[in-house]
């Protein structure tokens, strides 16, 4: 076992993992965030994105040893304290971006990071091409597609 | 229309949950003490078990025990069923083999269960799996449905000649042959509807505990329909009374048709369970989803269409041999039979049709219903024969389709349908609009400017939904019936709880069912609660699939509200010193009828549950009532779908660069929710058309084993759609709803193929139509050519 | 995943050191390879050995005519270096192909290029410019470098410390992407430093990423894209599965050659 700390949507956490214990284990086992999910088990499609110091990644492909020390932010760090939503989750309800919900954290993960490297000002096109690295069975995308471009511009208020 | 009311595009009440984390799925529940279960699984795709040694499994760390299948016959735990009667042409029953929950001395699929290890944690359960030492010999393997038939072909099941389940038919053989005689022209395919994994992004998974006190199991589980796998699991596998088993299935990461199915691994889970004294939980990884999941399709057909001179279609027959793989699945038998041949009329006025299914057994994953269930196997059988008819014969096509559209209703097709409403030509006018049909010819000339060839495909696609009244599927052989309960729970402050045998995994009903409720009780949309999935609570129901819950799940929430404002009418009447007759209700507020006395929903409410109003002996006190609903017929959904491709001639790549899907779901509730699932059915028919294909070596291993290889339709596949609705209601429901859940993926794929044929000139193209298949047709066609 | 045990060094001797004494021990850099292997149980290192924490290996820079790309540079931080897409942008294009963003996020250069997997893009731009893979021992030349599917000329203890490529004036890389895996159905790079012109392709031989020495000569002659017009390789020994066929896979080489080189040259 080895000891693992980092900060997790804000509050710092310990814990004594096995080294094998993969990011998103430790999150939903561990720390009982089960709003990251595991989809599948070849790094496809990004079901257990989270953010790593502020940056996008498959918490499937990472260990936990990995992230010692790093900031996390999960689904469950995105609204505010008092509940407010973010402008991202509340996009994704408002164009009915979800239907089973089991992608959905990481589809909105995901987007948040489209907007950290793409802007606020996002084009279809351009949403399709960055969400090469989630899959959702549900919904065809299209309502996705138009939650991120609607959540983007919302979060440039 | 209020803002919450039949008809509005209200958001959905179930997304706050998803979109904060907060879901509960299966995997999310843990049960104190639990225990995590792997499963050893069989390597080969056919081979006898000669030995297991669970010995050094055992010792592994935290390993709690390691079961086998001479465990589980010894605890005399019953075999999986598949509850749905074909009878073949020689009215024999289907000859269904034994499916053990885990492997019983002989393994038939890749991924069969051999053993399975509980252990403290899910890595030291699959540490110890590997320890599991099992002698196999090997023997030879059949994948391939048109070969499982052939003299030589491995025995899969030593009690099934040939591997032939049933050899099913359905129409008069000899109108058709009649019929093709007399043709003018006769257009020939040969069709491989592609095998599919359904691949729902939540894995299936179980966690089962025993309450050693009450002798009470409890089972959480993915699944589409709770109370159907209490049934089965109680009266067939036997694993506990039904009144001793509970099932839950929480949140649900969508369905799609392969979490209808009980699974050996539930069985598996509760056995141990109870034998452990431990909660045990199993997790499917994605590689195993892949292995173990019923997958979809996999059809080898000959059809052939006859016409007249005129383009009027006089005969259809189809010769299909199913794969149903190494198991029967628990509907598996119905799909190729009674949810396909009987959809082979399309939208058309055919007079003769005779199809003929041989079902197989092959020692591949079992087979059973997708998304559609046979009726994107029909679909594309009529739809590809219509449009090569058309091109044959120099009839454009959406022409074609006009000349022998069914005009009018009820009409009886040759095969069972009695399809009871619709307006075909009202839909593909409608889609012809949208998709801009007209100008096709410019923009196919604007594309092969720059080296893009341009195609238009059509599919005129008709279901059959519902899959009700009981009665009728009864005759036809299924096992249980199809109706829906509902129960509607008034509460003394006029909120409303309504329990439906339904169950949601992406659909929506929290929001849609509310609705329904909201404006016919007059009470604001967030005083309803819909409560699913755990049998517990609901006291029964056949789940969600078939595109029935609107159907069939809402019909009887309505039944059920009847009965509340009937009660409530009584109530209202001792309230108001009225005569119950002279009690009106309306927009939430009961009146007697010509004056202003009238008192609300909620004060009803309350005056139902503190009854002193009324003598007990006059009235019983309370307000909840109950419903069964089964409806007088199937549901049609129809509708047109057009799609426009261009392929890129250096790649073979195709780009969808415009869909249309007109559709004619009956009444709609929420548009928003049934455009949802309009695109994400057309995704799905259009991942078949293009991207997706299980693949099985000669040796039965699966070549399409993770998502590395077998591709799910991404963003950057698809293209933006164009929705549009038309409407006739459904006359076999109070709502007239047809149901939305399936048509796109039953639509779609013909649509694709039909607009990638066009563009390349080339009927000879099997899907998926992956850039090479494509590129390789375009070769093949300017072979000839060249020589 | 079976088990191991982690290691974090913050120097690349002391990562060298841990693994002379880990003969089984396996370098962990962005992982995106490694970690999907060993889930499937694939692989068994007794230990890994984490370098993120060693110093100077990540970075970008221009060192006279070449661009040094260190070893845990990221694919989405090589992707958008303003050093790279100024000096040598087709070179960009070869990280911003790879994978999906998230993986783009982890991946990185060394980890890629140790890894040779036979679809991976970055061998493609090794051999495509005749770089240079630097390690702490000495320097090996990309033609050297790449020896057979997932196999290179890194001996036991060596590590990638980075990577130089020189600056060519013309280049580009062209990608059919594999549907499911987003690996290079067939990937080909193509470059033109003075006289010496380059042809790589990845994803599609049977052993690897390779050049095309028939495609090289006829753009010497004019590097245009029309130089390649009617040009295609033997099928054989290229890879077949499901799907691709050899056939389709050496027909695409000339296509995504020509496109290539159309773009090098825009």
């Amino acid at each position: 076992m080895a000891k693992v700390s980092m900060t997790v949507n804000g509050k710092a956490v310990t814990g004594d993992v096995e080294p094998r214990t993969l990011l998103v284990q430790f999150l939903r086992e561990d720390l009982r965030l089960t709003g990251t999910h595991v989809g599948c088990d070849t790094s496809q499609c990004g079901a257990c994105i989270v953010h790593i110091d502020g940056i996008a990644a498959k918490a499937c492909t990472t260990l936990a040893l990995q992230v010692e020390g790093a900031t996390v932010t999960t689904i469950e760090g995105l609204a505010e304290p008092g509940g407010k939503l973010h402008p991202m989750q509340e996009a994704f309800r408002e164009h009915h971006g979800l239907q089973c919900g089991y992608c959905t954290p990481g589809m909105i993960m995901s987007a948040l990071d489209i907007v950290r490297r793409n802007g606020n000002n996002l084009d279809e096109h351009t949403i399709r091409d960055q969400l090469d690295g989630n899959i959702c069975r549900c919904t065809g995308y299209h309502n996705i597609v138009k939650a991120i471009e609607a959540g983007a511009k919302a979060m440039a208020k | 229309m209020s803002a919450t009311g039949i008809g509005a595009p209200v958001r959905r009440k179930e997304d706050f949950r998803f979109i904060t984390g907060q879901g509960q799925y299966t995997d999310d529940v843990v049960r104190p003490g639990e225990t995590k279960a792997a499963f050893v699984r069989s390597p080969h795709a056919h081979a006898k078990i000669k030995s297991i040694d669970v010995a050094a499994a055992k010792k592994m760390p935290g390993v709690v025990d390691v079961l086998t299948g001479a465990d589980l016959a010894t605890d005399k735990i019953g075999n999986l069923i598949c509850g749905w009667m074909i009878h073949s042409k020689d009215g024999s029953p289907m000859k269904m083999s034994a499916h053990p929950a885990i492997a019983a001395g002989k393994v038939n699929c890749v991924g069969d269960a051999v053993a399975v290890v509980v252990a403290e944690t899910h890595a030291q359960a699959r540490d110890a799996a590997e320890k599991v030492k099992v002698e196999y010999e090997v023997l030879q393997a059949v994948v391939d449905p048109a070969k499982a038939q052939a003299k030589g072909a491995p025995q899969i099941h030593a009690d099934i000649a040939n591997n032939t389940i049933y050899q099913w038919h359905l129409g008069d053989q000899k109108a058709v042959d009649a019929a093709f005689a007399a043709a003018k022209h006769v257009t020939k395919l040969d069709i491989v509807n592609n095998r599919l994994v359904p691949n729902a992004m939540e894995p299936r998974a179980a966690l089962a505990e025993y309450d050693a006190g009450t002798d009470n199991l409890t089972l959480w589980n993915t699944s589409q329909n709770p109370h159907v796998a209490r049934l089965v699991i109680a009266a067939f596998v036997g694993m506990a009374p039904e009144h001793k088993l509970r099932v839950i299935a929480p949140d649900v990461g969508g369905g799609f048709g392969s979490k209808i199915f009980i699974y050996p691994e539930e069985v598996v889970c509760l056995w141990a369970a109870r034998k452990l004294r431990r909660p045990v939980k199993w997790t499917s990884d994605r590689s195993e989803a892949f292995l173990t999941d019923a997958h979809g399709r996999d059809h080898v057909t000959h059809a052939e269409l006859a016409l007249d001179a005129n383009g009027k279609i006089l005969a259809l027959r189809a010769k299909t041999i199913a794969n149903l793989g190494a198991y029967m699945s628990t509907f598996s038998s119905s799909v190729p039979t009674y949810l396909y041949g009987t959809l082979l009329s399309g939208q058309y006025d055919i007079p003769s049709i005779y199809c003929e299914v041989d079902a197989v057994y092959t020692n591949t994953a079992p087979v059973d219903a997708y998304r559609g269930a046979g009726r994107p196997e029909a679909t594309f059988v009529v739809e590809r024969l219509v449009e090569v008819a058309a091109r044959q014969m120099g009839i454009e096509p959406a022409e074609l389709r006009r000349r022998n559209f069914i005009k009018t209703f009820p009409h009886q097709t040759p095969v069972i349908m009695a399809y009871d409403a619709g307006d075909y030509h009202a839909s593909l006018k409608k889609a012809l609009e949208l998709a801009d049909v007209k100008g096709f010819a410019k923009r196919k000339r604007e594309a092969a400017r720059h080296g893009k060839l341009r195609g238009l495909g059509y599919s005129a696609y008709i279901e059959a939904c519902g899959i009700a009244p009981s009665q009728a599927v009864g005759s036809l052989g299924c096992g249980v019936g199809l109706w829906e309960s509902a129960e509607v729970r008034v509460n003394p402050t006029g909120s409303v709880e309504v329990l439906t045998g339904c169950h949601a995994h992406g659909q929506g009903h929290e929001t849609t069912f509310a609705q329904l409720v909201s404006e016919r009780l007059g009470i604001p949309f967030e005083n309803v609660s819909i409560v699913h999935g755990d049998t517990d609570k609901v006291q029964f129901g056949m789940g969600t699939y078939g595109s029935r819950s609107g159907a069939v799940g809402m019909s009887a929430i309505v039944k059920a509200l009847d009965k509340v404002e009937a009660k409530a009418k009584k109530v209202a009447a001792y309230m108001l010193e009225a005569a119950e007759g002279d009690i009106e209700f309306k927009d939430g507020k009961f009146t007697v009828a010509g004056t202003d006395k009238s008192a609300a929903f909620g004060d009803v409410a309350l005056n139902a549950y503190v009854a002193h109003k009324f003598a007990g002996a006059d009235l019983e006190p309370g307000l909840k009532e109950t419903s069964f609903y089964d409806p007088t017929n199937f549901t049609f959904p129809a509708g047109c779908h057009i799609c426009e491709v261009e392929v890129d001639i250096d790649t073979g790549k195709t780009t969808i660069v415009n869909w249309t899907a007109v559709d004619d779901f009956g009444t709609v509730i929420n548009p928003m929710i049934v455009e949802g699932q309009v695109h994400g059915g057309v995704a799905q028919g259009i991942g078949q058309a293009l991207l997706e294909g299980a693949v099985y070596d000669k040796s039965g291993q699966l070549v399409t084993g993770s998502m590395m290889d077998y591709t799910m339709p991404r963003a950057h596949d698809l293209p933006s759609f164009h929705v549009g609705l038309t409407e006739t209601k459904a006359p076999s429901n109070p709502l007239g709803i047809k149901g939305c859940g399936e048509a796109g993926a039953i639509a779609a794929p013909a649509a694709v193929i039909n607009a990638i044929t066009d563009a390349i000139g080339t009927e000879d193209l099997a899907m998926p139509a992956t850039a090479n298949a494509v590129w390789s047709a375009l070769q093949r066609a300017q072979a000839p050519k060249a020589a | 995943m079976y088990n191991f045990t982690f290691h974090r060094p913050t120097t690349v001797r002391q990562a060298a050191g841990l693994l002379a004494r880990n003969p089984e021990a396996k370098l962990l850099a962005g992982g995106h390879s490694l970690i999907p292997v060993m889930k499937q149980r694939l692989a068994q290192p007794s230990a890994l050995i984490d370098l993120s924490l060693v110093e100077g290996l990540a970075g970008v820079e221009q060192k006279g005519r070449s661009i040094v790309i260190g070893a845990m540079t990221r694919h989405a931080d090589a992707a958008n270096s303003p050093v790279l897409q100024q000096a040598l942008p087709g070179l960009a294009m070869v990280p911003d192909s790879i994978g999906d963003p998230q993986v783009r996020n982890r991946g990185t250069i060394g980890g890629s290029v140790a890894n040779n997997d036979p679809n991976a893009d970055y061998p493609a731009a090794c051999l495509g410019l005749g770089a240079t893979i630097i390690t702490n021992k000495r320097r090996i030349a990309a033609d050297d470098f790449f020896t057979g599917m997932f196999s290179t000329a890194l001996e036991d203890g060596e590590i990638i410390v980075k990577i130089s490529f020189p600056i060519a004036k013309k280049a580009a890389y062209e990608k059919f992407k594999h549907p499911a895996s987003g690996f290079a159905l067939v990937g080909v790079f193509v470059s033109k430093r003075g006289a010496d012109i380059r042809v790589a392709v990845t994803g599609a031989g049977s052993n690897g990423v390779f050049r095309v020495k028939s495609f090289e000569e006829a753009l010497k002659k004019r590097f245009a894209a029309k130089s390649l017009d009617g040009m295609t390789i033997p099928a054989t020994g290229m890879n077949s599965d499901i799907h691709a066929s050899p056939e389709y896979r050496a027909h695409l080489v000339g296509v995504l050659a020509r496109r290539a080189v159309a773009k090098a040259t825009a």
